[in-house]
C-alpha cells in the first residue's frame, strides 16, 4: 500500500524532470547557437537568457509562496505549507543565482558589479526578506508554528514588494535595460523558451523539495510513535 | 467597537504604567540612540558641510535601530512571566491585544525620537524640527510599529528571539526608511508639501496596508 502511494508522486516527478532536462538541452542550443549575438553588448549579452528568466521565476516563486500561505491559513492543509516552504527555498536559490549572474553581466557592461536602481534594489530586498522567512522557519520550536509564522511572513513579504519597488523607483528611476519593444523575434523566442524551461525546472525542484518535507514529517512521526 | 477600545486602552495603560515605573526599555532605547549618533558621527566625519546630506540618514538609522530594541521588548515581559496567555483571554478579539501593544511601542518610539531632536541639534547643529518632520516621524513610526509588533510576537517565541526580529523587520521597512530619510531631507531644505508629497503617500499606503494585514495576522501568530 505505501509502495503504490510513493510511486504516484515519484512517477510524476520523473516525468517533469524528463521534460525539464529535454527543454534545458534545447534551451542551451537556442542560447549558444541559435540566437544572434547582440550588436552593442556582444557575446556577454547571452547571459541574459539565463539571468532574466531566473529572476522572473524567482518572483513567480514568491507569488506561489503568497498563494500557498493564504491557502494554508484558510485550509490548514500540511500540503499547502510544504508547497510554501519548498517554493520559498527554491525561489531564494533562483534569486541567488540570478543576482550573481546579473552582477557578472553588470561588471562587464557597466564596469560595476552593482547599482542601486529600482529593479536591483527590489530583487535584493526580496532576497533578504525570504532569507528571514527561512530563518524563522528554522528557529520555530514546532512544525505547526513554523507553518503559521511562515504563512504570515509569506503574505506580509509579498505585499511589501510593490511598496519596495515604488520607493526605489522614486529614488532611482529605471536605469537597467528594458527589453520591451526593440527585441528581435529570435531573441524573444530564446527568452520565452528559457523562461518556460526554468519554469519546469522550478516545478520539478519544488516537487522534490516538498516531497522531502513530507518524508521528514513522516520520519518525525514514526520516531515519536516508536519512542512512546 | 467600544469593547475593543477598552481592551486596547487597558493593555496600553498597563504597559505605560510598567514602563513609567521601571523605565527599562526607555532608558535602553535613549542611550542606544545616542550611541548610534556617536558612531555615525565618526563613521561619516560629520561636519557643517556634509550635515545636510548625511544628517537625515543618521537620524533615521538611529530611529530604526532604536525601534528594533523597543519593538523587541514589547512581548518579552509577557512571554517570560507567562502573562501572554492571560492577555489573550481578554474579552475582545486578539486584534485588541495587537492594538494595545502597537500603541505602547509607538508611544515609546515617538518619545525617543522627540528626545533625539535636541540631541541632533547640539551634536550636529541640525534643526530637524518642523511640521513636515513631525508628520514624517508619525507616519514612519506607525509603519515601524505596525509590522514590528507582529514580528516581535513571532520572534519572542523562537529560540533566537533577539536576533530574529531585525532580520525580518529591517528589509520589510526598507521603503519606510527610504521615505522617511527623503522627506526629512526635503523638510530640512524647506521644500514644503511638494517635496514630501510622494513620500507621505508612500508611507500612508504602507501604514494602511500593514495596519490591516498585521492586525488580521496577529490572531494566527498567537493562536493555540
Amino acid at each position: 500500500m505505501p509502495a503504490t502511494k510513493a510511486a504516484g508522486p515519484g512517477g510524476w516527478r520523473l516525468a517533469v524532470l524528463a521534460v525539464a532536462g529535454a527543454m534545458m538541452l534545447v534551451n542551451l542550443w537556442l542560447i549558444f547557437a541559435y540566437v544572434p549575438t547582440e550588436v552593442s553588448m556582444g557575446v556577454v549579452q547571452r547571459i541574459f537568457y539565463f539571468h532574466v528568466p531566473t529572476v522572473e521565476i524567482g518572483f513567480v516563486a514568491f507569488f506561489v509562496v503568497f498563494v500557498a500561505s493564504i491557502w494554508y491559513l484558510v485550509s490548514r492543509k500540511p500540503s499547502a505549507d510544504r508547497l510554501a516552504q519548498a517554493a520559498a527555498e527554491i525561489g531564494t536559490m533562483f534569486l541567488t543565482v540570478a543576482i550573481i549572474m546579473g552582477a557578472i553581466w553588470a561588471k562587464k557592461a557597466w564596469g560595476t558589479w552593482w547599482i542601486w536602481d529600482n529593479k536591483l534594489t527590489t530583487t535584493f530586498v526580496l532576497w533578504l526578506i525570504y532569507a528571514g522567512y527561512l530563518m524563522v522557519r528554522a528557529y520555530a520550536p514546532t512544525r505547526a508554528q513554523a507553518a503559521r509564522w511562515g504563512a504570515i511572513i509569506g503574505i506580509i513579504s509579498f505585499l511589501d514588494v510593490p511598496i519596495v519597488y515604488a520607493a526605489s523607483s522614486i529614488l532611482h528611476p529605471a536605469e537597467t535595460l528594458t527589453t520591451e519593444g526593440g527585441l528581435e523575434p529570435a531573441m524573444r523566442l530564446a527568452h520565452w523558451f528559457s523562461f518556460f524551461a526554468f519554469g519546469v525546472l522550478f516545478v520539478y525542484m519544488t516537487m522534490l523539495r516538498s516531497g522531502q518535507h513530507h518524508d521528514e514529517e513522516r520520519i518525525d512521526e514514526l520516531r515519536r510513535t516508536t519512542i512512546e | 467597537m467600544s469593547r475593543y477600545l477598552r481592551v486596547v486602552l487597558a493593555i496600553y495603560r498597563k504597559d505605560a504604567q510598567l514602563e513609567a515605573r521601571t523605565r527599562e526599555t526607555f532608558t535602553a532605547m535613549a542611550v542606544f540612540a545616542i550611541a548610534v549618533a556617536l558612531i555615525f558621527n565618526f563613521a561619516f566625519q560629520v561636519n557643517p558641510r556634509n550635515v545636510a546630506l548625511v544628517g537625515p540618514g543618521i537620524a533615521w538609522a538611529a530611529f530604526t535601530f532604536t525601534g528594533v530594541i523597543g519593538i523587541n521588548r514589547a512581548f518579552i515581559f509577557e512571554k517570560d512571566r507567562g502573562t501572554l496567555e492571560g492577555l489573550l483571554l481578554a474579552p475582545a478579539g486578539r486584534e485588541a491585544v495587537y492594538g494595545g501593544k502597537l500603541l505602547g511601542t509607538l508611544t515609546l518610539m515617538l518619545i525617543v525620537e522627540a528626545l533625539m531632536v535636541p540631541v541632533f541639534l547640539v551634536f550636529y547643529d541640525i534643526a530637524l524640527l518642523s511640521w513636515w518632520f513631525v508628520g514624517t516621524a508619525v507616519l514612519a513610526t506607525v509603519g515601524f510599529a505596525a509590522v514590528g509588533t507582529v514580528f516581535a510576537a513571532i520572534a519572542v517565541h523562537t529560540r533566537a528571539r533577539e536576533v530574529l526580529l531585525p532580520l525580518l523587520f529591517l528589509p520589510i521597512v526598507m521603503p519606510v526608511v527610504v521615505a522617511a530619510v527623503s522627506s526629512t531631507a526635503s523638510a530640512l531644505a524647506g521644500e514644503g508639501w511638494s517635496g514630501v508629497a510622494r513620500w507621505f503617500s508612500l508611507m500612508v499606503a504602507f501604514d494602511v496596508v500593514f495596519l490591516v494585514v498585521s492586525s488580521l495576522a496577529f490572531e494566527f501568530v498567537v493562536e493555540e
